[in-house]
């Protein structure tokens, strides 16, 4: 089980959140203006990246609120969290 | 090809089973390939297998970065099914299960399927309105399915607990009865065995680094950890991976991976007949020949490539065994491991040409390829020899998820996969 770092409520077990999936996917601000291949990358097309995703959590059995978070999807290590709305954070060159 | 047949195993028996060859040449990169299949599990050494028995290509590699079965071939519960709600996916499912009933004989390599039936538990009202609404599409497309009521789920299961207190009550099952398992590892190593006695090349430990192409943009190679291979037609099944090696080629897709997490017991007598599955409460049983009760959970919550998983996945699986199955509480779980399975948004699979010419790709197929196997390589293998998909195949395209058609067994389940 992970642990989880809720910006609002601090470190808690994964299973009082749940994943919302890749974060900083923003829905079109004109979705009419779109066509069919706009569209289905902003619905279904995601990154699925094996290294460090930017994800969003819900503490659904706390606050409630949304957060984003930065994990190694090869570890499934947490390296940031972060609020909704501010903007990814850069990470130092190397981990230790 | 060393044949196996009764005698010549008694015969290399009385010979101290020493003249046995490898089943498969350790096969050394060539140069270039008429085709090069990505991955080393049964759908791909199937795809390599199909090409060269029916599409008569046999200057074939197929490229694995670890060894032969060692991803989700040889991580996943081995259920074979076909009972899906949409006339698409019920095609190729049954397709599939078409082949599995005489793989064994066409690959001479007991492939152990076991026809012992798939039960479907139902807990609530929606359960039950799901498995019937399955029955009748099932039954409108030729593939089997039968509908039983608890007293009759307990008579084909004994280990069932249809108790009406229990904390997720059986109001009934659904049975198809072609349904059943086959050992894991025994179809790689039989396709492996079985493409490789027509040409093909396996090339194990083998990581494929980028995806060359042309100035038209069409494939033209592909380079690995042990050298640059040349080849015009290059199919990817790389099921959790599938994400990263299209990428080389510049392709997105609709697909997130997540660990998928299944566990085996200490092995004991024959004690339960058949395979049952409960959707509702993520509970996935049956037991192996070798006697192990194989037990499969639901995935994690979150995209991952570790083949790991949170303990409190298999606790909630247990849970729900140990209510359905009470002579198993005192049992023992020997190991646990997980997959990563790439899922679609409907939890259908891809099995089509993609916008690169040259490059295809088979994907998607979530939390229940095994069962499609045969089916998945064998339409696969016609993709790329044809450069045109099956009938079969045609619907489950990459486009669809422009265009609408989305097959979506995913809402069909009504459960989270």
């Amino acid at each position: 089980m992970l642990l989880i770092q809720c910006p609002y409520c601090g470190e808690r077990p994964e299973s009082e959140f749940a994943y919302g999936g890749e974060a900083h996917i923003a829905r079109p601000a004109d979705p009419s203006t779109l066509n069919d291949d706009q569209w289905a990358a902003f619905l279904y097309m995601r990154s699925n990246t094996k290294g460090i995703h930017a994800e969003r959590w819900r503490h659904a059995r706390g606050c409630n609120r949304f957060f984003n978070a930065l994990r190694d999807t090869t570890s499934d290590r947490f390296l940031a969290f972060y609020r909704t709305g501010t903007p990814r954070p850069a990470l130092p060159e190397r981990q230790p | 090809m060393q044949r196996f047949s009764a005698l010549s195993i008694f015969r290399r028996g009385l010979a101290g089973h020493e003249s046995w060859q490898p089943q498969w040449r350790r096969a050394a990169p060539k140069g270039a390939y008429d085709a090069i299949i990505i991955g080393g599990g049964g759908h791909g050494l199937g795809t390599a297998y199909y090409l060269a028995a029916e599409h008569g290509l046999t200057n074939i590699a197929v490229v694995e970065k670890g060894w032969v079965g060692g991803g989700n071939t040889g991580r996943n519960t081995t259920i074979i099914r076909s009972n899906y709600l949409f006339d698409e996916s019920a095609a190729l499912y049954d397709h599939s299960l078409k082949l599995w009933e005489d793989l064994s004989q066409v690959l001479n390599y007991n492939v152990m399927y076991s026809a012992r039936g798939v039960m479907m538990l139902a807990h609530n009202v929606h359960d039950v309105q799901v498995a019937k609404r399955h029955i009748h599409a099932n039954r409108c497309n030729g593939v089997d399915n039968e509908w039983l009521t608890p007293e009759q789920a307990k008579e084909f299961c004994p280990p069932l607990n249809i108790s009406p207190d229990i904390r997720y009550p059986i109001l009934g099952a659904a049975l198809q009865r072609r349904g059943g398992t086959a050992r894991h590892d025994a179809v790689a190593w039989g396709y492996a065995r079985a493409a490789d006695a027509l040409g093909v090349d396996i090339i194990e430990n083998c990581e494929v680094t980028a995806i060359r192409r042309d100035a038209s943009g069409a494939v033209e190679g592909i380079d690995t950890t042990r050298g640059a291979l040349n080849t015009r037609k290059l199919g990817v099944v790389a099921a959790g991976n599938t994400s990263v090696v299209m990428a080389m080629a510049g392709v997105r897709l609709p697909l997130e991976s997540f660990p998928l997490q299944a566990l085996v017991s200490e092995p004991v007598k024959p004690a339960f007949p058949c395979v049952v599955m409960s959707n509702t409460i993520h509970a996935y049983i049956s037991q192996s020949d070798k006697g192990e009760l194989v037990i499969g959970a639901g995935t994690d919550a979150y995209t991952s490539y570790t083949q790991r998983g949170g303990l409190h996945i298999n606790t909630h699986t247990l849970d729900a065994i140990c209510e359905l199955f009470p002579m198993f509480r005192r049992m023992q779980m020997l190991r646990n491991w997980g997959g990563i399975v790439d899922v679609t948004p409907d939890r259908s699979p891809i099995i089509a040409k993609t916008p690169v010419p040259g490059l295809y790709v088979n994907c998607g197929w979530g939390t229940g390829g095994f069962k499609a196997t045969p089916g998945s390589a064998n339409v696969f293998a016609h993709t790329i020899a044809r450069d045109e998909p099956h009938p079969i195949n045609a619907p489950f395209n990459i486009e669809r998820f422009r265009d609408g058609f989305l097959i979506d067994e995913a809402a069909a389940a009504a459960v989270a996969h």
